[in-house]
């Protein structure tokens, strides 16, 4: 029988600085991986650097643009973290996203001419319903029929995109948009306002940031939250106190549905400014990488969130000025994912040579 | 009428090829006790080396090797990963996937578009001459004939030999595998690359067989239709069989329904083998008693494998 | 034949050449704790070789070593003289070594014979029928074509030892073979095993049971805290002594008197039949029970006859649908259909019988751990953690039971089984509940640890709570209990006072004697 040349050990007791190790090993191998894709299309590994990585924070406009990108990425996150943590896979923040998009247009191309200050915080409570009401979905299978909620989301995300070009396509379709695939732009009260006049950042990084803090009491100060951990951690200890697991998949799923709606609603009533084909670049698969990187903790996924915004920028830039496909950037967030979770062997486990132990011996 | 039959009979079984041969890979990898989530990325890749193979050499057997190649490749770093550094299964699953598809996309730039000739047909003598059936079912290439044949063997190799006895005890309890002296590591990697070479097939058949042609997205949840189908079959070969037909014709009902001049919005149609694997699998995991009965013990549980 | 008549006539090991197996200065330890310190061992062939020791001595350390699981980190192995060094299980088969584990290494979804093949290269039909003549030999009654899941625990230990003999072995590892048979079950292993050893066997027999290596084995090595404090012939030294040499002091046990029940049952069963959850597991069928105040009432049986579905059916972890709530009462109140969380509320409290992953979340302290059963303890406001208050009342646990640990910030799996079991006990105890029912309170624990516990529930049960103990160990359910009850195949024998419940009376119960005729058929033969 082959036995390996290493032990890994579970480590037992707090982790402390150490956990940091495993994101910024994670971020090393990514700049690494991306020099050498990068040079693959062609761009010198120093200029690659430059435009994925520094560009991005060279100049205010830019750095707004990685705040723009990086409030729905923060937002659904925090959201699908709390679901990772009890162990509820939810795949499916793309397709609550873009339910979310829809449900928060609803209103807007209702009353087109409307000029209630009201719009906004009722785009916003619309489009978390319909993000919830989607993942609720899954909710409702995986409680009643034990349907795996990995791929009834993930099958959702599907029907969610085909739901959407049905609607674009049809029934909510701009009549004066020279039958474009696209809706009728929204009313000035439908737009988020922007912050600082720098850029096109609007308010939902001020609502990510809250909802952060939120993120953060719920999972560390909240029973609630700890029912969901025990439940994620050890299932059977879970049964034991008496937390309901169908409960936790509820509310896990609700919590991850309505972030990754609102996260929707940032979208058509931020820099879209209507209802498109193309509502988000894979925001809710990035943010389940986020939601890992990060450490699913909320603190850790606030930094999580503003790196892969900073990926999100840098590649855009890349594409515009030098050809570099999009899919650099989704090899990128795979290498990064990937390299965190093998990172995370050192963090978890203690790992030594078995030949040391041997010669150790036992003092 | 006859025609529309005959071409509902091919249609299906060449949609349901690759989901039969991606799956017959996956049900390896989940006997043994592994949830490999990567099959989208990595029929993905398969797809689009596979393609890039006989845009080079123009052969598609060559093809075929490479897209499953690919898919080894690929599949050696989800098992590093997942049995070496102990990653979580559901999260390796989903990085190494994005990886693929991130890849598949790189890659495929340039043959964005294009198109190849399909592949030989092997009509088989007099089954083919036979109306409506005989075109419908007989007259495909090999690969089609082979991948329910490779399910038969997988049936056999479970029931029957010591390697697939070694997978099922692996599975149920690697603890107890372990301590009787069979190397769970060894054994869960070789699985996973063989699921890697399924799937890797998979994705090159598609791209090189029945699509003949590479653009981004090509592969369109399939790997996913994979996963779910392994879960519809209860880790079981003849039902196995079964739901990759099913699903065949779930995925062809499309243009079947469009044939038939019916007025339904086309993203309906579309979304319907997706809203099938829904329903389909709310119906099978209903009764949880027979899931945990069927599934392998061990499924998604990290096993430290060093220790 | 008795035990203590077979010893006599068994024929002493041969003495001539190397010894079989010769450990000399063995050591192995694990991260903090060193588990084997410069252990010494000879075995020669036709031996029957105790191994003795308490939980946690390190006994089951030893054997893996023995057995390749793991090497030793010092000291040198010697097999018919020659020194050797085990890599892996397999290796040691190689060399002909095999064992027959306490937690079998069975595959449940599998044939008895595909398990076997696991391990015995042979062709299907001709292991079938091999399976069938050594089962014949050595009296090993199985069907080789029986799923593993369907089989009782009696007949799985004997696959394993079929397995075990296939494949010829010189040395034969029993790791408490006993733990899994009733009393009338055990004269027929040793009767196997005398046969192995007159047939030039080696057999190294690992037991914590004082009289059944006094009547089986040739000889004994005491192991107390990793180390080897003694080697002797246990047909030579009374129990007390081996006790003593064991534990290093007398064997301490409880002081009880007696009980003082209430009038109304606070715990009730009626007629209860449920089937189990699990695919493997055992359904149960029309259990009547009542338990009163202010006694404690065990539940004794081998393992595998319900015992878990048992115990989740009382705790509320497995439920009853709402027709059928009221065939489960906790003082009173119907509860069948309620989640273990309010039946907590109703008083009644419950330590299960897994430490690690049920009764306690291994990868959170026990300041967490403390509020996974008693949040309800003014630990959480307004939906908030007062962590000081969770704190506090962990530190409470800890002292009042004694557990040694770091202090309520350490991780429950730091903690030995001993201590997360004392923590838990503690915890439940702290809850002031009407009811406790306790799954395999002591097992894997210390004799000190255990001896506490079992103080700690007869105490409790003093002070009016009604406590259900569900066992495997007789010796422990004789010593806390008022009345026992015998489960059997799902079934529930009535109560035996302790009068009347004698070894020999609740053996005759835990394979199935209290049950009417046409019952019986299902009987096993032990």
């Amino acid at each position: 029988m082959i036995r390996l040349p290493w032990i890994a050990e579970p480590r037992i007791g707090r982790t402390g600085p150490r956990a940091l190790l495993a994101p910024l090993i994670a971020v090393v191998t990514t700049v690494a991986a991306a020099v050498i894709l990068m040079s693959s299309q062609g761009v010198a590994p120093s200029r690659a650097i430059w435009q994925l990585y520094i560009a991005p924070l060279s100049s205010l406009y830019n750095l707004s643009e990685v705040l723009l990108k990086m409030a729905p990425l923060l937002i659904i996150a925090q959201g699908l973290a709390i679901g990772f943590r009890a162990k509820v896979w939810n795949i499916g923040a793309e397709g609550q996203l873009l339910l979310g998009a829809i449900g928060g247009s609803l209103l807007p191309l209702w009353f087109n001419d409307s000029v209630n200050p009201m719009m906004l915080p009722a785009m916003a409570l619309c489009g978390m319903l319909f993000g919830m009401g989607w993942a609720a979905l899954a909710a409702f299978l995986r409680t009643r029929f034990n349907a795996n909620e990995i791929l009834v989301t993930l099958m959702l995300n599907s029907i969610a995109l085909q739901l959407l070009y049905y609607l674009v396509s049809g029934p909510l379709r701009d009549p004066y948009g020279f039958n474009f695939p696209q809706s009728a732009p929204f009313p000035p009260v439908a737009m988020l306002p922007s912050l600082f006049g720098m850029g096109r950042t609007n308010v939902s990084i001020i609502v990510a940031l809250l909802a952060t803090v939120a993120a953060w009491i719920f999972a560390e100060r909240s029973m609630t939250g700890y029912k969901l951990q025990v439940g994620g951690v050890a299932p059977d200890a879970a049964r034991y106190a008496g937390f309901r697991e169908k409960r936790a998949v509820w509310l896990s799923l609700c919590i991850g549905g309505a972030a990754a709606g609102l996260a929707g609603v940032f979208e058509v009533g931020g820099p879209l400014g209507q209802l498109q084909r193309v509502v988000s670049p894979g925001y809710g698969f990035a943010a389940i990488i986020v939601a890992f990187l990060g450490g699913l903790n909320a603190i850790g996924i606030l930094f999580a969130a503003f790196f892969m915004a900073v990926i999100y920028v840098g590649g855009d830039m890349a594409q515009a000025s030098a050809g570099v496909p999009y899919a650099v950037n989704t090899s990128l967030q795979g290498v990064l994912l990937v390299s965190y979770i093998a990172a995370r062997l050192f963090i978890d486990y203690r790992v030594r040579w078995r030949r040391d132990i041997t010669q150790q011996g036992v003092n | 009428m006859g025609t529309t039959l005959a071409f509902l009979l091919s249609g299906t079984l060449l949609a349901a090829t690759p989901l039969l041969l991606a799956a017959i890979g996956e049900l390896i990898v989940e006997r043994s006790g592994i949830l490999n989530l990567s099959i989208e990325g990595m029929m993905a890749l398969g797809a689009v080396v596979g393609f890039a193979t006989i845009m080079a050499t123009g052969s598609h057997w060559l093809a075929l090797g490479a897209g499953g190649t690919a898919g080894v490749a690929l599949s050696v770093l989800f098992a590093g990963v997942v049995l070496l550094a102990l990653g979580n299964q559901v999260a390796t699953g989903i990085a190494v996937g994005i990886l693929g598809l991130g890849l598949s996309g790189l890659i495929g730039k340039s043959y964005e578009g294009m198109t190849v000739a399909p592949m030989k047909r092997m009509p088989i003598p007099v089954l083919s001459e036979i109306p409506i059936i005989g075109p419908g079912l007989f007259n495909h290439s090999l690969l089609v004939y082979l991948a329910p044949l490779l399910a038969v063997g997988l049936w056999w190799m479970l029931r029957s030999t010591r390697i697939g006895l070694v997978i099922r005890a692996v599975g149920e309890s690697p603890e107890s595998a372990h301590a009787i002296g069979y190397s769970v590591l060894m054994t869960r990697f070789l699985a996973i690359m063989v699921g890697g070479f399924m799937a890797g097939l998979a994705g090159a058949f598609i791209a090189t067989v029945s699509a003949t042609l590479w653009s981004d997205g090509l592969i369109a949840g399939r790997g996913w239709i994979v996963v779910a189908l392994v879960v519809f079959a209860t880790w079981r070969v003849d039902r196995l069989v079964i739901g990759a037909y099913l699903f065949g014709l779930a995925t062809i009902a499309e243009l079947l329904v469009q044939g038939m001049g019916i007025s339904v919005p086309s993203q309906l149609l579309t979304s319907i083998p997706y809203i099938a694997t829904i329903i389909a699998i709310s119906i099978l995991s209903m009764d949880s008693r027979k899931m945990r009965l069927n599934s392998p013990a061990s499924l998604g549980r990290t096993y430290n494998s060093t220790a | 034949m008795g035990i203590a008549a077979m010893a006599a006539c068994r024929p002493e090991p041969i003495d001539a050449g190397p010894p079989l197996l010769d450990l000399g200065g063995v050591t192995k330890a694990f991260q903090t704790v060193v588990a084997n310190r410069d252990v010494s061992l000879t075995i020669r062939p036709g031996e029957i070789h105790a191994v003795l020791g308490e939980n946690g001595a390190g006994k089951s350390t030893l054997m893996k070593m023995i057995y390749g699981v793991f090497p030793p980190d010092a000291g040198e192995m010697r097999w018919n003289g020659e020194t050797i060094m085990l890599t892996s299980p397999a290796q040691a088969r190689k060399l002909g070594i095999g064992m027959v584990f306490q937690h079998f290494s069975l595959f449940e979804s599998l044939t008895v014979a595909e398990n076997i093949s696991l391990t015995v290269p042979d062709s299907m039909a001709r292991l079938t029928d091999r399976i069938r003549e050594i089962g014949q030999r050595f009296s090993l009654p199985v069907n080789p074509d029986s799923l593993v899941h369907s089989l009782s625990v009696g007949e799985r230990q004997r696959v394993e030892i079929i397995r075990c003999l296939l494949q010829e072995p010189r040395l034969i590892i029993m790791d408490e073979p006993t733990s899994v048979l009733p009393p009338s079950g055990i004269p027929a292993l040793f009767e196997t095993i005398g046969e192995l050893a007159a047939q030039g066997c080696a057999v190294l027999f690992i037991s914590h049971k004082l009289e059944e290596i006094r009547s089986l084995c040739h000889s004994a090595t005491v192991m107390r805290s990793g180390e080897v404090v003694a080697t002797v012939d246990p047909r030579r030294a009374s129990a007390s002594e081996l006790a003593h040499l064991m534990i290093g002091r007398e064997i301490p046990h409880p002081k009880r008197s007696a009980p003082r029940p209430g009038q109304d049952p606070v715990l009730e069963l009626s007629r209860l039949s449920q089937p189990s959850d699990d695919p493997f597991g055992v359904g149960l069928h029309d259990l009547d029970l009542r338990l009163y105040s202010g006694e404690i009432v065990g539940i004794a049986g081998i393992s595998g006859n319900g015992q878990k579905e048992l115990a989740a059916l009382l705790s509320g972890e497995m439920l009853l649908d709402r027709r059928r709530r009221d065939l489960v009462r906790v003082s009173g109140s119907a509860c069948g259909d309620m989640d273990a969380g309010r039946r907590r509320r109703l008083g009644l409290a419950f330590v299960p019988e897994d430490r690690n992953g049920r009764g306690s979340v291994p990868e959170m302290t026990l300041a967490e751990n403390a509020l996974l059963t008693g949040h309800a303890q003014g630990m959480v406001r307004r939906g908030l953690i007062e962590r000081s208050r969770m704190r506090a009342f962990a530190e409470t646990c800890i002292r009042e039971m004694g557990v040694r640990c770091t202090g309520p910030e350490a991780e429950a799996r730091s903690l030995s089984g001993g201590n997360l079991q004392k923590f838990i006990m503690g915890r439940e105890i702290r809850l002031k509940p009407q009811v406790l029912v306790v799954a395999q309170p002591t097992w894997g624990v210390d004799v000190g640890a255990a001896a506490l516990i079992r103080q700690q529930l007869i105490d409790l049960r003093d002070s009016g709570v009604g406590i259900l103990v569900i066992s495997e160990e007789l010796d422990e359910l004789f010593e806390v209990s008022d009345r026992i009850h015998v489960l059997f195949r799902g079934r529930l024998s009535e109560a035996l006072d302790r009068s009347a419940a004698t070894v020999s009376a609740i053996g005759d119960y835990m394979t199935g004697g209290f049950l009417s005729r046409d019952a019986t058929e299902t009987r096993i033969r032990a």
